[in-house]
């Protein structure tokens, strides 16, 4: 609630610097945006995410300027862009491949906004040298492109659209074209960039992980509309859908019956985990009888040894929130294990356990028949 | 340590070293034969008789042949500067845009290329005595504009060809990049794509010049009395006899050209490190 009301309050202090009102973007009779209305504040790391196709780029290019919506309008610090061309935009774009000018230097490359605005020599020079400092290429500035690795080149291309002091930086995938542990590094450098700067950055990613660790606020895209927006423990914990559950993380799936809705107590049966029920210690979405999808985090799952009764779940009724199947796989990721657990209805459960120790106290192995719990509130309860 | 030769070390091989030998004869003693013939000190073209400069010197005194050289050199100039504009328009156009008929186009593009050349020149000669007539008697480097009308056609669709293939390789990204960092069409054309097409520019403009500096046939049936080449002139002087002069002009000629493939070769190789 707290929170809440901080954020409205945010919200009428300042003016959003981004406004897309209800915007629809076709291609042909295909639509790729379907009705968006987004508000972005100026200081935000805003990540579009959503899975390939979903029309995240078009987004990003509408604001750019290289399309124009077919219907609705975009707003760049209260000003309609309307038909204004991309040169004539307060934003600039780090592209996918970063398009550095191959037959430039980086100097050049990174002064190339500049001289175009035909600012006076000297200023570029000194700017120049600001922005290369920034993203920690001073030494290279004489290089060509091909001579810089992925992460260079990026930071080049960062350089050279942050020189131009956009009111919003916009980043098509920045990171999908660097390997593993260079995107995490880069992760981490862009977040502290956006600190340092203080512009609005906007993010496009396909990659989840990429938006929960660094975005402050996330949109979620389905099929051109947005599914859900908010931050990345709203969407990780509150999932307002099961495309969103499902998309963000990891996540088992059951569908059920709400059979008791009271107002600190919800029942539901989910026919896989017959005999047993869910119990959730809240009310439920939805009123009796309602057909309900139940979500459960993999690691908000506890496993236990066989035993002939279940285990007690803290705070719930007995046989609430148990499941008994046999251990059909384990993978080993290292900082955890995922055990899948199959139920003796067929389906298969997702139990994530982290490796505290090096030696595991309490062994569980393929073929075992094991319990599962869960607390009363790890479950989220989703209508569609 | 075998001596022998590796799988894919064909030139180790005798047969492959003698086919390789009897090529490069074949190719060669033609030209070098003419090159060195050009300088026997001898009217007649059979017997090596000494060394001369003379045939040379005879040769720059020569006003109709200089005159016909100063025709090559400046139809070649401007054939090149009007294909390379033209080239380069067609094959961005045919690149970025589509258009009903696009195919078709692009077809006819490279007509020129594949039509007989006697065709072109009979074509052109009709084209320019009866639909379009040229005036002979026009002020110097006007009079060459029906030859150079008819070398640019040829010309033109081989810079579309080579800059179009070099378009294919073109990242969009990087225009639109030069876009959202404020330059308008123009100058992100400038500044990206032009830069981009550089090689293909420069191999385009060789091929230009050289093929219309070489070119007889068309030139043959565009030329008139006032405006003969330099392969015009070299054929009506072979047809009295072949001297030592017609060697060294054909020398010259071979000179020129090799000497403008050394240049694009140089210049691709430094846009290519670029
Ligand atoms: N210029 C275009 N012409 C026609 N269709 C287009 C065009 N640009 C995008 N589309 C279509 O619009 C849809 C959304 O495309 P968009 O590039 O925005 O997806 P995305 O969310 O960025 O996906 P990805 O993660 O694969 O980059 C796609 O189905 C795509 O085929
Ligand atoms: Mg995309």
């Amino acid at each position: 609630m707290d929170q809440l009301a901080q954020r409205t309050q945010d919200a009428a202090a300042h003016k959003p610097i981004i406004s897309f009102r209800n915007i629809v973007k076709r291609f042909g009779s295909m639509t790729a945006v379907d009705n968006v209305s987004l508000d972005i504040m100026p200081g935000e790391f805003f990540a579009l995410l959503g899975p390939s196709g979903c029309g995240k780029t078009t987004l990003l290019r509408m604001l750019a300027g290289f399309e124009v919506p077919t219907e609705g309008s975009v707003l760049i610090d209260g000003q309609d862009m309307g038909e204004t061309p991309p040169n004539k935009r307060p934003v600039n774009m780090v592209f996918q491949s970063y398009a550095v000018f191959p037959h430039m230097n980086v100097a050049d490359n990174v002064a190339y906004g500049l001289k175009i605005d035909g600012l006076p020599k000297d200023e570029i020079k000194a700017r120049v040298q600001e922005a290369l400092d920034l993203v920690q290429l001073g030494p290279l500035a004489a290089r060509k492109p091909d001579q810089l690795s992925g992460g260079q080149r990026q930071r080049v291309a960062l350089a050279r659209a942050l020189i131009k002091r956009p009111k919003v930086l916009l980043l098509d995938e920045p990171l999908s074209a660097l390997d593993a542990k260079l995107r995490e590094a880069m992760r981490f450098e862009l977040s502290q960039l956006q600190q340092k700067v203080g512009i609005t950055f906007i993010m496009v990613t396909h990659d989840q992980d990429e938006a929960l660790a660094i975005a402050s606020r996330i949109a979620v895209m389905h099929k051109g509309a947005i599914a859900q927006l908010g931050t990345p423990s709203d969407l990780y914990e509150f999932p307002a859908s099961r495309f969103v559950a499902d998309f963000i993380g990891s996540v088992n799936m059951f569908e059920g019956t709400l059979i008791k809705d009271g107002a600190d107590e919800a029942v539901i049966a989910c026919p896989d985990l017959a005999p047993y029920s869910v119990h959730l210690p809240h009310s439920a979405p939805g009123s009796a009888g309602a057909s309900v999808w139940v979500a459960i985090r993999p690691e908000k799952l506890n496993l236990h040894k066989n035993a002939s009764e279940p285990p007690a779940v803290p705070d719930c009724p007995p046989a609430h929130n148990v499941a008994r199947g046999e251990i059909k796989e384990i993978s080993y990721l290292g900082d955890s294990s995922i055990f899948h657990v199959q139920l003796s209805s067929g389906q298969l459960l997702r139990v994530s356990r982290p490796n505290r120790s090096r030696y595991e106290q309490e062994h569980f192995g393929w073929g075992d028949t094991v319990w599962v719990s869960w607390a009363g509130s790890s479950p989220v309860v989703l209508l569609s | 340590m075998s001596d022998r030769p590796a799988p894919l070390e064909y030139n180790r091989l005798w047969p492959m070293r003698l086919w390789l030998a009897g090529v490069f004869f074949f190719l060669y003693s033609p030209l070098i034969t003419l090159i060195a013939f050009s300088f026997n000190d001898s009217k007649r073209n059979i017997v090596w008789r000494g060394f001369t400069l003379d045939y040379y010197r005879k040769l720059f005194n020569n006003d109709e042949l200089m005159l016909a050289f100063a025709n090559s050199l400046t139809i070649a100039l401007v054939t090149t500067i009007l294909s390379l504009v033209l080239g380069a328009l067609a094959a961005i156009m045919l690149w970025r845009f589509r258009f009903p008929l696009k195919g078709v186009i692009e077809g006819t593009l490279s007509l020129p290329i594949v039509v007989p050349e006697i065709c072109m020149g009979v074509a052109m000669l009709l084209f320019f005595s009866r639909v379009v007539p040229w005036p002979h008697d026009l002020p110097w480097p006007l009079s060459l504009g029906a030859i150079i009308i008819a070398h640019v056609s040829f010309c033109f669709p081989f810079v579309a060809m080579v800059v179009r293939a070099r378009l294919a390789s073109f990242n969009k990204e990087q225009e639109e990049a030069a876009r959202d960092l404020g330059a308008s069409d123009w100058q992100a054309f400038r500044d990206v794509l032009v830069p981009h097409m550089k090689p293909a520019l420069i191999a385009g403009a060789l091929l230009s010049f050289t093929l219309s500096l070489d070119d007889f046939v068309i030139t043959f049936f565009t030329s008139g009395p006032n405006t003969v080449t330099f392969p015009v002139k070299v054929y009506s002087m072979v047809r009295f006899s072949v001297t030592p002069e017609v060697n060294a002009a054909s020398t010259m000629l071979i000179v020129l050209t090799v000497a403008l493939m050394a240049l694009m070769m140089l210049g691709q190789r430094k846009s290519n490190s670029s």
